[in-house]
């Protein structure tokens, strides 16, 4: 069914009992062309943009839990292509372009909302390295706007530019920067696929490889074998459990991520603002929650929950930003699992076994990448070359030295 | 989550700092293979969903390293001993101790 404002009148009419599930729920078949592991966002994108731009529709997303259960529906759901290294900036801006026109694209409601997304400064310092980054996204031809105190004042009276220890000078402002309802995403995409005849298998883990002379030829799941002429793992936090089982070692470490969110408000946060001291981002859903969040736990988790410490300091940091949010009641928080890199940067690429394609290293930043992950991961998939824009998100950078680092931290997962 | 730092006792993760890893194990620079060595040591992890041997710093204690054995599962820490006597040892005998 197509969604239109004619569908939504029309089922109004007769009672809303009309709508029809959105994706099937097959039984897996005993072969595919192309197997992808992980329903996240970006197994599900991969799908669709598999079956729509690449003509490959005899495909099948194995998911272990339902839908939406990893990160896509944990995330801060924060859009922006505000990078600096070339590696990155083309294929975050690309992200931004897909998200520009996905919701006509897959004829779903996404709620993207280009609401801005400013990055606070607080020192003459910092206001040089923003301006660099603004220049740097500039030259790829994408919107940056560093403004003053007076503009920010403007935008955002609320700030707490005063503030004793870190006063606020300005902030880098993205623009076409926002946000983008995760759960729709990851729906959108799953009903896109679907709708081409894509089979999406949840409740389904995959246990192993089908490996035969260093060739893929399937996976070992839960429901059985099913063998695959090409295989993708898109497991975001999950990828070195997945990838030890075709016996690969990665510059990977799983690491918790909380965030939080407080009962509805009226609107008071009109755009998305990250501090520039001490970690800690918020915006407002469009229900009227107080989304926030801060830095990584910072030790080695599987566990999707952190621990207080953390807590702490994005309350604390929070209240320096913004004295205001004191009185709003935390309604829920949560955790999710990073694939962090080791240079913060994603990887999309083959690897060493011939037909088994990663897609991993997202850190805490991949939501937004989910369109254009999947557009270069089909890419890569369906013609065995990278996207253009991908080229330098490889496996190998690490060894050969071709690292993407837009902090320059180094090797040290939890501070990327 | 609370750990027991051989010298102060049990006290907060809030006061420790986390480097990582404690198996992975610097490569002789000389060896045949060191770059693939070091490229080995210092970007591949087994990053396991268990038991994993870790280093932490006590920064706001007796500012020693120590290698604490935790469940990345649970959060459940097991124990700590001092970074020299996990060296001593032979833990640092490669990756094998997180497998
Ligand atoms: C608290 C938090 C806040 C964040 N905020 C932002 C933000 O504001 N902006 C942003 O851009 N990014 C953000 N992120 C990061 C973003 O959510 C992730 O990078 C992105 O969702 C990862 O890709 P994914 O959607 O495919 O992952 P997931 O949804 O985690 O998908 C991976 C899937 O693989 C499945 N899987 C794992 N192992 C197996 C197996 N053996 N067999 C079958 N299936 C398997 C998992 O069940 C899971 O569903 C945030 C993350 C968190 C946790
Ligand atoms: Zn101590």
């Amino acid at each position: 069914m197509r969604y239109s404002a004619f569908s939504v009148l029309k089922n109004a009419l007769s009672g809303h009992k009309g709508w029809k599930p959105v994706w099937r729920e097959p039984e897996p078949k005993a072969e595919y062309d192309v197997i992808i592991v992980g329903g996240g966002g970006h197994g599900l994108s991969t799908a669709y943009y598999l079956a729509k731009e690449f003509g490959l529709t005899n495909v099948a997303v194995i998911e272990k839990g339902y839908l939406g259960s990893g990160n896509i529906g944990r995330n801060t759901t924060i859009i922006r292509s505000n990078y600096m290294l070339p590696g990155n900036e083309r294929f975050y801006e690309l992200s931004m372009k897909l998200w520009e026109g996905l919701e006509q694209d897959f004829n779903y409601n996404a709620m993207v909302s280009q609401r801005g997304v400013i990055n606070l400064y607080h020192s003459d310092g910092q206001r040089d390295a923003y301006a660099r980054r603004g220049n740097a996204m500039r030259l790829e031809g994408v919107d940056a706007e560093l403004l003053d105190r007076k503009a920010l004042e403007k935008l955002c009276p609320y700030l707490d530019f005063d503030n004793g220890r870190f006063p606020i000078q300005g902030g880098l402002l993205q623009k076409r920067g926002g946000t983008a309802r995760h759960d729709a995403v990851a729906w959108g995409y799953a009903r896109g696929a679907d709708m081409r005849g894509v089979d999406i298998i949840q409740n389904c883990e995959v246990t192993g490889f089908v490996i035969e002379a260093g060739v893929v030829k399937g996976v070992e799941t839960s429901k059985g074998t099913i063998r695959a002429k090409k295989v993708g793992v898109a497991a975001a936090g999950n990828t070195t459990r997945v990838m030890d089982k075709a016996g690969l070692r990665l510059p990977i470490e799983s690491h918790v991520l909380q965030a939080f969110v407080t009962e509805g408000l009226k609107p008071i946060i009109n755009t998305v603002i990250t501090f520039g001291v001490g970690h800690f981002y918020i915006s407002q859903s469009d229900k009227g929650g107080l989304v926030f969040g801060g830095d990584l736990d910072g030790y080695n988790s599987y566990a999707q929950r952190g621990n207080l410490a953390m807590v702490e300091h994005v309350c604390e940091a929070g209240m320096a930003m913004v004295p205001m949010i004191g009185r709003a009641r935390v309604l829920r928080s949560w955790g999710g699992i990073m694939d962090m890199s080791m240079d913060g940067s994603p990887i999309i690429d083959k690897t060493p076994v011939d037909g088994l394609y990663l897609n991993c290293g997202w850190c805490y930043g991949g939501f937004k990448a989910t369109p254009a992950s999947g557009m270069c991961f089909a890419h890569l998939i369906a013609r065995d070359a990278p996207h253009p824009v991908a080229t330098e998100l490889r496996l190998d950078r690490f060894e050969t030295g071709r690292v993407i680092d837009e902090t320059g931290r180094g090797a040290q997962p939890n501070l990327h | 989550m609370r750990i027991p730092c051989p010298h102060c006792g049990e006290r907060d993760h809030a006061e420790f700092v986390y480097r990582g890893d404690a198996t992975v194990v610097r490569p002789d620079p000389d060896a045949p293979g060191a770059a693939r060595a070091f490229h080995e040591f210092v970007h591949l992890r087994t990053n396991p969903a268990g038991l994993h041997k870790e280093h932490w710093y006590h920064e706001g204690g007796c500012r020693a390293w120590i290698v604490v054995e935790r469940n990345t599962v649970t959060h459940e820490v097991m124990g700590a001993v001092t970074a020299e006597a996990f060296a001593l040892s032979g833990g640092l005998s490669g990756r094998k101790a997180n497998a």
